[in-house]
C-alpha cells in the first residue's frame, strides 16, 4: 500500500549553542493521514546543521538521533500464571503513562554515539519509554510489567529502533523515514532531535505533528467513542439494509 | 487487500473476512444453522480481539437474520406472539449478558472465560452431532426423521401462566419460552451467538411447536435480540466493528446460497459428520491455546 507524503516546510530554530552548531529541521508532515485502505503512514524528517562557524578541525565526528513519541496513555499489563492447568491472567500492574508510539532512529547505535548520563538526562533509549509504573501490593518488582509493555509494543510496531536509520551527507544535510503503525491513536505526537558529539548532545529541539486519521475509517472510530448510541443504530442499520439487500437480491436473480 | 478495520483497529485482509463469512453462510445454508458459534472462533483465530469479535458477530447475525427472516415473513412460518414471549426473555438476557461481557473485560478475564464457554459448547455440540449423525449414517436414514414428536404431555404442560399461540395452535405457559428466550440473550450477549442450537431444540421437544414455524419464528427473536446486543455493546464496551460485520455480511449472503445448493446434491448424514469434525478441530485448537505455555506471558489493555 502506497504511504501518503505530505511535504510540509515546518522549519524550526533550535537556539544556538556554544559549539554554534544548531539543527534546523523539516518535517514531512504536520499531519498524518490514514485511510480504510490502509496498513501503515511513514514519516519523513529532514534536515541541515547550521554553522555559525567552522567546524574545529580536531572536533569528532557529528551524529543526529531524532525521536517520536505518541500521546501518552494508562495501560494495564496482566500476567497469565497457570492455574488447574490453564493459563489464566493473575497479577496486573497499572502504567499510570507510556507513550503510545516510541520511535527513535540515529546515524549510529545510541551506545556508541552517547554517554550513558547524556542518554538518562535526555531521556532518549527504549528503558526510558515506560517511567511511571504503578506499585503493586502483592509484586515486589514491577519492572517486568514495564518491560512487557516495551516488548508488546515493539513486536506490534508501535515501539521502534533504528540504529544507523538517520543518515547524514557531509556532516550538514540528514533525513530518516518513520515507517508508522495503522493503528495509531490520534493526538498531539513529539519529534525531538538532538544533535551529539563526543557523546555529548550539543543541540536539540522539539516540534508537534498532529495525527489524525482520515476517511470514513476515521469517521467510524470518532463516532463510536462520541455518540455511542448513534454508532450503534447505524452498525444495526446498516447490516438490516445489507440483509434486505441480499434477500431481494437473490430473489430477482433466481427469477 | 488489507483493510483497516476501525474499531478492532487492526489490519486484516479483506478477502480472509469474506472467505470467513462463506464458509460460515456455506454451512447455515447447508444445515440451516446460523453459524456463529463458528464464526466467533474463527475471528479469534485472525487476530481479531475477542470483544470486538463477539460484539461484531452480534451485529452480523442481525443482518443475516434479517435477511432469512423476510423469506419466512412471505411464506408465514413465523408465530409473532411466541415470538414475543421469546423476545421478553430475550432482551433481559441480553441486558444482563452485557453487563457480565463488560464485568469480565475488566477484571481482564473475558478472553479466560469466553474460550471455556466456548470449548464446553464446541465439545457438546461437535460430541452429539457426530455420535448421531454416525448412528444415523450406520442405519442409512435422514436423521430429520427424529425430529417428529410433538404434543407430548411433559411436566411443561403443568406450569401456570399458560398462553394461547394460535400460529403454532398451542395452550402452554410462557415460563419455557421465556426462560428459552433469556438463556439465548445471554449467549447472544457474551458469545456472539444466535443461540438456534438451543431454541430450536427447546421449541420443539420442550414446548411441542410445529417444526414449520420454528425456525422463522426463532429468527424474529434473533433480529431483535441481536439487533438490541449490538447496540449495547456499542455503548457499554464501544467493540462492535460495523465494517468486520458488514464484510462477513457479504461473505455470508453469497455463501448461504451456494450451501442451499450443495445441501441438495450431497448426502446429509456425510455433511453432518464433515460439520462435527469441523466443530471439534475448533474446540481442540481452543483447548490447546489455553493449555498450552502462550508466547508471551503478559498483555496489554487500555485503562
Amino acid at each position: 500500500m502506497s504511504a501518503l507524503r505530505l511535504l510540509l516546510a515546518l522549519v524550526l530554530f533550535a537556539s544556538p549553542v556554544a559549539a554554534q552548531e544548531t539543527v534546523v529541521t523539516g518535517l514531512s508532515a504536520d499531519s498524518i493521514a490514514l485511510n480504510a485502505t490502509f496498513d501503515g503512514s511513514e514519516l519523513f524528517v529532514f534536515g541541515a546543521v547550521r554553522r555559525d562557524a567552522p567546524t574545529p578541525p580536531d572536533a569528532g565526528p557529528l551524529d543526529i538521533v531524532i525521536t517520536i513519541k505518541g500521546p501518552p496513555s494508562a495501560v494495564t499489563v496482566r500476567r497469565k500464571t497457570r492455574v488447574l492447568g490453564v493459563w489464566v491472567n493473575t497479577q496486573s500492574v497499572r502504567v499510570r503513562a507510556a507513550p503510545s508510539l516510541y520511535a527513535i532512529a540515529s546515524t549510529r547505535p545510541l551506545a556508541e554515539l552517547l554517554t550513558e548520563t547524556e542518554r538518562l538526562r535526555h531521556g532518549i533509549g527504549m528503558d526510558q519509554a515506560v517511567r511511571r509504573v504503578g506499585s503493586h501490593p502483592m509484586l515486589a518488582d514491577t519492572r517486568p510489567f514495564a518491560d512487557a509493555v516495551v516488548r508488546l509494543r515493539r513486536e506490534s510496531g508501535l515501539y521502534s529502533q533504528a540504529d544507523g536509520g538517520v543518515s547524514l551527507e557531509e556532516q550538514t544535510l540528514f533525513q530518516t523515514r518513520f515507517d508508522l503503525p495503522a493503528n495509531l491513536i490520534e493526538g498531539i505526537y513529539t519529534a525531538e532531535f538532538f544533535l551529539v558529539r563526543e557523546g555529548e548532545v550539543i543541540s536539540d529541539g522539539s516540534t508537534a505533528i498532529s495525527v489524525r486519521k482520515t476517511g470514513i475509517e476515521r469517521w467510524l472510530f470518532n463516532l463510536a467513542q462520541d455518540s455511542p448510541l448513534l454508532y450503534g443504530l447505524l452498525a444495526v442499520a446498516l447490516a438490516l439494509a445489507a440483509g434486505w439487500l441480499a434477500a431481494t437480491g437473490f430473489r430477482l436473480v433466481r427469477r | 487487500m488489507q483493510i483497516y478495520l476501525p474499531i478492532a483497529e487492526v489490519s486484516v485482509d479483506a478477502f480472509v473476512l469474506l472467505a470467513i463469512g462463506s464458509m460460515v453462510g456455506v454451512l447455515s445454508g447447508m444445515f440451516g444453522v446460523g453459524g456463529g458459534f463458528i464464526l466467533t472462533p474463527l475471528l479469534f483465530f485472525i487476530g481479531i480481539p475477542p470483544a470486538v469479535a463477539v460484539a461484531s458477530a452480534a451485529n452480523q447475525i442481525a443482518g443475516a437474520s434479517f435477511s432469512a427472516l423476510l423469506a419466512h415473513l412471505r411464506r408465514r412460518t413465523v408465530d409473532f406472539r411466541m415470538g414475543t414471549v421469546l423476545l421478553a426473555g430475550g432482551i433481559l438476557g441480553s441486558a444482563l449478558g452485557v453487563q457480565v461481557f463488560a464485568a469480565l473485560r475488566r477484571a481482564g478475564q473475558f478472553e479466560l472465560v469466553i474460550s471455556l464457554c466456548y470449548v464446553l459448547m464446541l465439545g457438546v455440540i461437535g460430541g452429539l452431532m457426530l455420535a448421531e449423525s454416525l448412528r444415523a449414517w450406520r442405519r442409512g436414514k435422514d436423521p430429520n426423521v427424529l425430529l417428529a414428536p410433538r404434543k407430548r404431555h411433559t411436566w411443561v404442560h403443568g406450569l401456570p401462566l399458560k398462553m394461547r399461540f394460535r400460529t403454532s395452535q398451542l395452550y402452554v405457559s410462557a415460563i419455557p419460552p421465556f426462560v428459552a428466550g433469556a438463556l439465548v440473550g445471554i449467549l447472544a450477549a457474551i458469545m456472539g451467538v444466535g443461540g438456534g442450537f438451543i431454541m430450536v431444540p427447546v421449541m420443539i421437544y420442550l414446548i411441542g411447536m410445529p417444526t414449520k414455524v420454528v425456525v422463522g419464528t426463532s429468527l424474529f427473536q434473533f433480529l431483535f435480540v441481536t439487533s438490541l446486543t449490538t447496540i449495547m455493546h456499542a455503548v457499554q464496551s464501544k467493540t462492535v466493528d460495523t465494517v468486520l460485520a458488514l464484510l462477513l455480511l457479504v461473505g455470508g449472503v453469497v455463501g448461504a446460497q451456494v450451501g442451499v445448493g450443495l445441501a441438495a446434491r450431497l448426502r446429509a448424514e456425510q455433511l453432518r459428520i464433515l460439520l462435527a469434525l469441523l466443530v471439534l478441530a475448533v474446540c481442540l485448537k481452543l483447548a490447546s491455546d489455553l493449555v498450552l505455555r502462550p508466547e508471551d506471558l503478559y498483555s496489554l489493555a487500555p485503562s
